[in-house]
């Protein structure tokens, strides 16, 4: 049977403030698809009675729009959204709530007002951590310097116009082992023989994206690497791209004085 | 004794499935209690896929029972696809449950809800992966006592050597009796707990009881095995649904399930006494929820969840004594809320259009549904639908004239006694529900569905005895239908072909000896029967012929009126003969009229369950909720 659309004009809410929030995606609900996230949110908005601006139409959407969503799987410190409101509330009350109403593991960090460029035009690249288990330092180093020392690593993956190669190589701007002997970061819970190395990548927004499961397989095509376990992938960061390599905070005022995150 | 999480290991598969998410738990309201703090672990088993398990209001409402006692804790666990499967098999994860991630086979019970037949494959596949022997016979005081429940249970003899229980009728009561058993004579095995079950008669314990053959195969009797167990067991009824209000607190996926909306069930039973319907003689009597609960129910279940469509389910909802002043109620307190109503079950009348309207105050009218189950009059009477051709046309008239433009039809092919003639009564109907709307609405773009369902006879009806049409006889029809209905645009046209009914009628109506059947399709690889990309006819009708089993004996076999059927033993408080004479009145075409308005024609139910008829009117209303019901940000 038909749905009611409340606003009988058919017109859409007025909007009185837009706000823009980071949000981690943790653990287990790595395994979220966007989707879910999205359905998720809108209803812990509702839960939570943050006064969402609606689109016209018989079917009323509140007003919401995402950037780059993390693959299905990866997990994530900085994910962004930007919301309408029909009300003008604090940012750090909409934050709390929402944080409550949502499910332990997607974890609303920041609430800001928006302001300025759009979040889209705020972000062009991605800090990336690559988890992989089984796989030693000594043979992370190797495929990190033989992934760096290639011209291109052009691999071939499947978009939804077809068949596109994409070269990895140009996407990367930065890559590094971490130096987990001398870090204090827990990693061995594996037991003594476990073994693990930590990447961290800083990745350049192209078309079509490049994501983590492209690198995993640009490793394999220059180095062989074929990893006994899936590696565990975290975005950490996304912005802009600065000249010394880090990232811009998108949330941040003013995009001159950001603080670099990632 | 510590029961650890298997996650750690199933979250290396994790990546390498589709839609891993339906696997990691989390929903909002699920709960995970600390397993040494409860006396009883139930394992809540829905036997298909998360994204159909997990909306189902059965499970929930048990899981939420459970749960409340402080002594008890459940948790949920459903179907794993094959590709989960095989990865699970290789790396030895087992069946596990979505909230703890606990090994199904450590809990004390393993609940199975058996909504259709088609889940005793998904069933097998789970004992398989839990560890669990399929054969109850089999298993010892390590074991979960395996309790089966839904609708199915009302014959579980096809799975009766692979449960170790049924319950029949509604569950809510009934965990919470099978808990204190399972509290008091857990320490002494699980032979003693079962005798306890057997002998209380809480539940159905087949092996408590021996089935004895004719030289002809037909059923001699079923005999208790040991003189403290009933002959008979009866199912259970909740009467007063005010006072169980569950669920309360209803579980939200993060994953995307069948229904995206939250549920209040406005009755249980229903008498309108559609002789095809397993569902409305096996739930009776009919008991209303008030409006006033109801009302309470959408509140708190809306602030529970943060949906934005809210379900009134029934089996035919628009029957409440006070539907128009609750769906009223609700469309008033939530306008302009961005909360929608729905009533998925409806009937053929013209006051369904007030109420449709109503529903969609303004909003998008796009479809509506009606079930007239049978194409011609004369079936129609066979069945005990009471509607009539010329209400029907009158209400899609009023519903084109109100400004719907799709109608929605349901059939059913295969009913008793019907011919060619009355199957391509279908296509006539369509065609006048089509032209009736372009005369009243003005407009070309009036569309008319027809969905055609293959009729299989159910146990607990009267339809009980009835000869099923072959696979072969129901295409044929579908194929007479199909051509009658032509080229025609406005007419929409969705079936399935008659070989799922098949099946479904052989476990349906079967008793121990298909038993085997459904082991040997599992053990080539049958599970997820109800998707039509998993479910092959050729694999079960091979496996019937491999154990020796006679489909059509068990399907296109008219049964007489002497013959010992699987489930007599088992009592939905439907009188046998009353049953009988409403079989003869259907091959009479004769209508029975609704207790709810009519004087009571002795089905038998409540003077047998010590049970009365529940419906208002109260006289209530909804007042309008306070602004501060919903505190602002």
């Amino acid at each position: 049977m038909a749905r009611s659309a409340p606003d009988l004009t058919g017109r859409p809410t007025e909007i009185a403030q837009r706000l823009r929030i980071r949000y981690a995606k943790r653990g287990r609900l790595r395994f979220t698809s966007h989707r879910d996230i999205a359905r998720a949110f809108e209803r812990a908005l509702r839960r939570a009675a943050v006064p969402m601006a609606y689109s016209s139409g018989f079917t009323a959407h509140p007003r919401v729009s995402w950037v780059g969503a993390a693959p299905t799987g990866v997990a994530s410190e900085a994910e962004y959204l930007e919301i309408a409101l029909a009300e003008v509330r604090d940012p750090e009350q909409v934050r709390k709530s929402l944080d409550t109403a949502l499910p332990p593991g997607l974890d609303v960090l920041d609430c800001v007002p928006a302001e300025g460029a759009s979040l889209a035009e705020r972000i062009d690249a991605g800090a990336w951590q690559i988890r992989l288990d089984g796989v030693g330092q000594a043979e992370a180093e190797r495929v990190v310097a033989a992934f760096l020392a290639a011209p291109t690593a052009p691999i071939e993956k499947l978009t939804k116009g077809g068949k596109r190669t994409v070269d990895v190589r140009a996407a990367v701007a930065s890559m590094a082992v971490e130096d987990l002997e001398n870090t204090d970061k827990n990693v061995s819970s594996g037991g003594a023989d476990h073994v693990c190395a930590i990447l961290t990548l800083v990745v350049q927004q192209t078309t079509p994206a490049v994501r983590p499961d492209d690198v995993m397989a640009a490793f394999r095509m220059v180095a062989g690497l074929e990893p006994p376990v899936p590696p565990e992938v975290t975005r950490l960061g996304q912005g802009r791209l600065a000249e010394d390599g880090s990232i811009f905070d998108p949330l941040a005022p003013v995009q001159e004085s950001a603080r670099p995150v990632g | 004794m510590p029961v650890e999480s298997v996650f750690p290991r199933l979250e290396a598969l994790l990546p390498q499935v589709r839609k891993p998410v339906q696997y990691v738990g989390g929903e909002l309201n699920a709960q995970v209690k600390d397993w040494d703090s409860a006396a009883v672990h139930w394992a809540l088993m829905y036997p298909d896929a998360y994204e159909v398990g997990l909306p189902n209001q059965g499970l929930m409402i048990l899981y939420e029972v459970l749960n409340e006692q402080p002594d008890v804790l459940a948790e949920r666990t459903y179907s794993i696809w094959p590709d989960l499967e095989a990865l699970m098999r290789e790396h030895g994860v087992p069946q596990f449950t979505v909230d703890g991630h606990r090994p199904v086979a450590a809990f004390d019970v393993l609940g199975v809800s058996f909504a259709t037949e088609l889940g005793y494959t998904n069933f097998l596949v789970a004992l398989d992966l839990a560890g669990i022997p399929r054969r109850a016979a089999d298993r010892t005081d390590e074991h979960p006592i395996v309790v089966a429940g839904g609708h199915a249970a009302f014959n579980p003899e096809p799975i009766a050597e692979f449960i170790d229980a049924a319950v029949l009728g509604d569950g809510e009561q009934a965990v919470l009796a099978i808990t204190d058993l399972v509290r008091a004579h857990k320490a002494e095995g699980r032979a003693a707990v079962l005798n306890a079950i057997a002998a209380s008669g809480v539940a159905y314990v087949p092996s408590r009881y021996e089935v004895e053959y004719l030289p002809d195969g037909r059923i001699r009797r079923v005999v208790p095995v040991t003189p403290d167990v009933p002959h008979r067991v009866a199912k259970h009824t909740v009467m007063d649904l005010d006072e169980w209000p569950y669920p309360k607190q209803p579980l939200v996926p993060l994953a995307e399930s069948v229904h995206e909306r939250m549920s209040v069930e406005i009755f249980r039973g229903c008498t309108r006494g559609c002789r095809f319907c397993q569902a409305g003689m096996i739930t009776r009597p009919v008991r209303e929820r008030s409006i006033t609960g109801i009302g309470e129910m959408v509140e708190r279940g809306l602030q529970a969840t943060g949906y934005e469509e809210v379900g009134l389910l029934s089996l035919s909802s628009a029957d409440h004594s006070e539907i128009a002043e609750v769906a009223k109620g609700l469309a008033d307190r939530y306008e302009g809320s961005q909360t929608s109503l729905s009533l998925p079950s409806t009937r053929v009348d013209a006051f369904n259009i007030d109420l449709a309207n109503e529903l969609a105050r303004g909003g998008r009218r796009s479809g509506l549904t009606f079930a007239p189950e049978g194409g011609s009059q004369r079936l129609r009477q066979v069945i005990n639908k009471m509607v009539s051709e010329e209400d029907l046309i009158r209400t899609v008239s009023t519903a084109y004239a109100n400004g719907w433009s799709q109608v929605k039809l349901y059939f059913m092919v295969g009913l008793p006694t019907e011919t060619d003639e009355d199957v391509l009564q279908i296509a006539r109907m369509a065609k006048e529900v089509v032209r009736t709307g372009r005369e009243v609405s003005g407009r070309r773009d009036i569309r008319c569905t027809v969905s055609i369902g293959g009729f299989v006879p159910k146990p607990h009806t009267p339809f009980q005895w009835a000869a099923q049409l072959s696979a072969e006889d129901t295409d044929r029809r579908l194929r007479l239908l199909k051509d009658a209905i032509g080229r025609d645009k406005s007419i929409g046209f969705r079936y399935h072909d008659g070989k799922p009914g098949v099946v479904e009628g052989l476990l349906s109506r079967g008793d121990r000896r298909v038993g085997a059947v459904i082991e040997e399709v599992v053990r080539h690889g049958g599970r997820f029967d109800g998707w039509s990309e998993h479910f092959s006819y050729d694999r079960w009708m091979a496996a019937a012929e491999a154990v020796g089993v006679d489909v059509d004996w068990y399907t296109t076999r008219e049964r007489d009126v002497t013959e010992v059927l699987p489930w007599d033993h088992l009592d939905s408080g439907l009188d046998k003969e009353w049953l009988w004479d409403d079989w003869q009145d259907a091959l009479a075409e004769t209508e029975v009229d609704d207790c709810r308005w009519n004087p009571c024609y002795d089905c038998g139910v409540c003077p047998t369950m010590g049970t009365d008829i529940q419906v208002g009117p109260t006289g209530k209303s909804l007042l309008p909720l306070s602004v501060a019901a919903t505190a602002p940000v």
